[in-house]
C-alpha cells in the first residue's frame, strides 16, 4: 500500500521536475526496493569474490591434497575437499570468474548487435524489415541452449565461441526489443524536424532516437544477463562452455555429480547454491530496476 | 472466409520459418564443421580415407545437391544413416521423441493448475505478502538452471530421504503408474521454470481483467464476486496465459538437454546431446530439426486457439 502511494507521488513530481530530479527520484526509489538490493548485494559479492579471491582463498584452487581426499567439511576445509584433495571452498570463490567474464561480454556483445539491430530495422521498416523479421524468427524457434549446441559442436568449445553464439542471439532478441521502441519513436515530431534539418540516417538513430530508447534497452540488458549466466552455467555442465581446468561451477557439477549418490554432497551443493544465489541475484536486482522504471 | 484466409497466411509464414530454419541447421552440420570426414576420423587418419569417407557419406558432392536430398528425404521421413549406430535416424527419433513427451506431459500437467492458480491467488491478493512470496518464489524458481535445481532436488529426494529413484528411466516393461513415478523427479525441475513463467501471466492478466470495465459493469450489475471472477474475469485474463504456455514448449525442449541428461532419460534432448559429443551430424540435424518444427507448430496452435477463444480478435476480419 506504501509502495503505491509513494509511486503515485513520485510520478506526480517526476512529472513536473527536471531529469537530474528524476534521476535522484528513481535512485532514491531503487535504494527502497528490497528485491533491488538484496539482488544487487548478492552481484556485488561475487563480483568482490571473483576480484579479491586470490587473496581470500586459504588454498589454491588446483592444488591437489592426495592424503586428504573426500574429507566432510571441517575447520581446515570450510566446504571439504574434493576427489583430489582439491579444496573446495577456494574452488567455490575462484569459479565464479570465469562465467562472471563469458556471461558479462555475451550480454555486452548481443546488448550492442541488438541495439544496432533494433535500430535499423525500426527504422527502415519495408522489405529489410520483413526479411530481417523472417530469419529472426527462425533462430529463435530454436531454444538458446539447442543452438548453441549445435554452433559449438560446428565450430569446436572455446569460451569465444560460447560469447559470440550467446551474444549474437541475445542480438537477435534484443534487436525486437530495440525495434519495437523504435517503432514508437520514428513518426515523432523530434525526428521529422531532424530530418527537415537534412541529418543523415545515422545521425538520426544514434544521436536521436538511441538517447530515448535506452530505458527499455537497459532494463532488456539487466534480463539478457540473468539468462547469459544462465546459459554459461548450462552448457558449462554439459561440458560444451567453459573447459577444464578451470573451477567453474557449472563444470565442477558435472564433474563431481556421480559422487553425491556415495554421499559426497559438498563436492555439489556449495557450487549449486553459489549458482542459484548469482542469477537469483542478477534477476532480483533487473526485476526491482524495472519495477522503478515503469513507475 | 477470413478466417481461412488468415489460416492459410499464418500456415505459410510456418512454412517460410521452417524452410529457414532447415538452411540454419544444414550449414550448422554439414557447412560449418568443414570436413565432415576428418572430424569423424581425427587428425592422424590417411586423406584417402578421409576422402573415401566423405564420398561414402556423400558430402563431396556440391551444397546445393546435398541439402536438395537431405530436405526432401526428411519431408519423407527419411532422415539418413547415424554415423555412430550405422543405422536410419528416424526409429531414434521417434522413440526419443516419445518419451520426452511423456516426460514434458507430465512437467504441464503438474504446472498449468498449479501456474494458473498461484497466478489468480496472486491477482486476488495484489499487494499483500501473499503476492509478493508468490512472485519472488516464482521469479527465483523459473531464473534458476534445471542441472542447479535438479542437483539439489535428487540430494534431498534421492539421497536424504530415499523417496524417488536416481534415474527418470524405468524398469522395463514398468506399467505407466511406475513410469510415472520415476517421471515425477525429472518433471521438477521443469516444473520450477515453467511455474513462474506462467504465474506471472496468469496474474497480470486477472490483474488487467479486474480493473476493467467489464469487470466494474457486472459489479455494478449486482452479481456476487464468485460469479464476476467466474464469468467474467477468469475468461479474460487467462487468454495471454495460453500463449505463454505455447511459448514455453520451446525453452522446455532446451530445458530436456539438461534435464534428461541428469537424470539419465533417454529423451530427444539426450539424444541430440549425445549426436553433438559424437559428432553424429545426421542425427543432430534430424533432431533439431524436429525440436523446431515442434516449437513452430506449437506457436501455430497458440496463434489459433488465442483467436479462436478471444471474442475481441476476429482473425483478420470478420467470421
Amino acid at each position: 500500500m506504501t509502495g503505491e502511494t509513494m509511486t503515485a507521488t513520485a510520478a506526480a513530481e517526476a512529472a513536473m521536475d527536471t531529469p537530474a530530479r528524476i534521476r535522484r527520484e528513481r535512485v532514491r526509489l531503487l535504494l527502497r526496493n528490497l528485491p533491488f538490493l538484496v539482488g544487487s548485494l548478492l552481484l556485488i559479492f561475487w563480483i568482490v569474490m571473483a576480484i579479491a579471491g586470490p587473496w581470500i582463498v586459504p588454498y589454491g584452487a588446483d592444488d591437489t591434497d592426495l592424503l586428504n581426499t573426500l574429507t566432510p567439511p571441517s575447520p581446515d576445509h570450510w566446504f571439504g575437499t574434493d576427489q583430489f584433495g582439491r579444496d573446495v571452498f577456494s574452488r567455490v570463490i575462484m569459479g565464479s570468474r570465469d562465467i562472471l567474464i563469458v556471461a558479462p561480454l555475451a550480454t555486452l556483445l548481443g546488448t550492442v548487435v541488438g541495439t544496432v539491430l533494433g535500430l535499423v530495422t525500426g527504422y527502415a521498416k519495408g522489405l529489410t524489415d520483413d526479411v530481417v523479421s523472417r530469419i529472426v524468427d527462425a533462430f529463435l524457434a530454436l531454444p538458446l541452449l539447442i543452438l548453441a549446441m549445435l554452433v559449438i559442436t560446428a565450430l569446436g568449445i572455446s569460451n569465444t565461441t560460447v560469447i559470440i553464439v550467446i551474444g549474437l542471439s541475445f542480438g537477435l532478441i534484443v534487436g525486437r526489443t530495440v525495434r519495437a521502441a523504435v517503432l514508437g519513436e520514428r513518426d515523432l515530431d523530434y525526428v521529422a524536424a531532424a530530418h527537415l534539418r537534412g541529418e543523415k540516417p545515422i545521425y538520426i538513430l544514434f544521436v536521436e532516437i538511441l538517447p530515448n530508447v535506452m530505458p527499455p534497452i537497459m532494463v532488456e540488458t539487466t534480463v539478457r544477463l540473468g539468462y547469459a549466466i544462465f546459459t554459461v552455467a548450462s552448457l558449462s555442465f554439459l561440458g560444451l562452455g567453459i573447459q577444464p581446468p578451470s573451477p567453474d561451477w557449472g563444470l565442477s557439477i558435472s564433474q563431481n555429480y556421480g559422487l553425491i549418490g556415495g554421499g559426497y554432497w559438498w563436492t555439489v551443493l556449495f557450487y549449486a547454491l553459489s549458482i542459484g544465489s548469482l542469477v537469483v541475484g542478477v534477476n532480483l536486482a533487473a526485476e526491482g530496476a524495472q519495477a522503478v522504471l515503469d513507475a | 472466409m477470413g478466417f481461412y484466409r488468415a489460416l492459410l497466411y499464418r500456415l505459410a509464414l510456418a512454412v517460410v520459418t521452417l524452410f529457414l530454419l532447415s538452411i540454419i541447421v544444414f550449414a550448422g552440420c554439414q557447412v560449418l564443421p568443414g570436413d565432415v570426414g576428418r572430424a569423424i576420423l581425427g587428425p592422424f587418419a590417411d586423406a584417402r580415407a578421409v576422402a573415401q569417407l566423405n564420398h561414402q557419406l556423400g558430402i563431396d558432392r556440391p551444397l546445393l545437391v546435398q541439402y536438395w536430398s537431405w530436405i526432401t528425404g526428411m519431408v519423407q521421413g527419411n532422415m539418413g544413416l547415424s554415423y555412430t549406430y550405422r543405422a536410419p535416424v528416424a526409429p531414434f527419433i521417434g522413440h526419443a521423441l516419445l518419451n520426452s513427451l511423456k516426460l514434458a506431459a507430465i512437467a504441464f500437467i503438474l504446472v498449468v493448475p498449479a501456474g494458473i492458480f498461484g497466478g489468480i491467488v496472486a491477482a486476488l491478493r495484489a499487494g499483500s505478502w501473499v503476492d509478493r512470496s508468490i512472485v519472488i518464489a516464482g521469479l527465483s524458481a523459473t531464473v534458476v538452471p534445471e542441472f542447479v535445481s535438479g542437483i539439489v532436488l535428487i540430494m534431498v529426494f534421492s539421497i536424504w530421504l530415499h523417496v524417488f529413484p536416481l534415474t527418470g528411466t524405468a524398469p522395463r516393461h514398468a506399467g505407466v503408474l511406475e513410469q510415472i513415478y520415476y517421471l515425477l523427479m525429472p518433471a521438477l525441475p521443469l516444473f520450477m521454470i515453467l511455474f513462474g513463467y506462467i504465474a506471472r501471466m496468469a496474474r497480470a492478466g486477472m490483474i488487467e481483467a479486474l480493473t476493467s470495465d467489464y469487470t466494474r459493469t457486472a459489479v455494478l450489475k449486482g452479481l456476487s464476486r464468485r460469479q464476476v471472477i467466474g464469468r467474467h474475469v477468469l475468461r479474460n485474463a487467462l487468454l495471454p496465459t495460453i500463449t505463454v504456455i505455447a511459448t514455453q514448449c520451446g525453452y522446455l525442449i532446451g530445458g530436456l538437454v539438461v534435464v534428461e541428461t541428469l537424470f539419465n532419460y533417454h529423451g530427444i534432448g539426450s539424444l541430440i546431446f549425445a549426436a553433438a559429443k559424437a559428432k553424429d551430424f545426421p542425427m543432430l540435424a534430424a533432431g533439431i530439426l524436429v525440436i523446431g518444427t515442434v516449437y513452430v507448430g506449437a506457436n501455430l496452435i497458440a496463434d489459433l486457439l488465442y483467436s479462436a477463444l478471444n471474442p475481441r480478435i476476429s482473425f483478420g476480419g470478420r467470421r
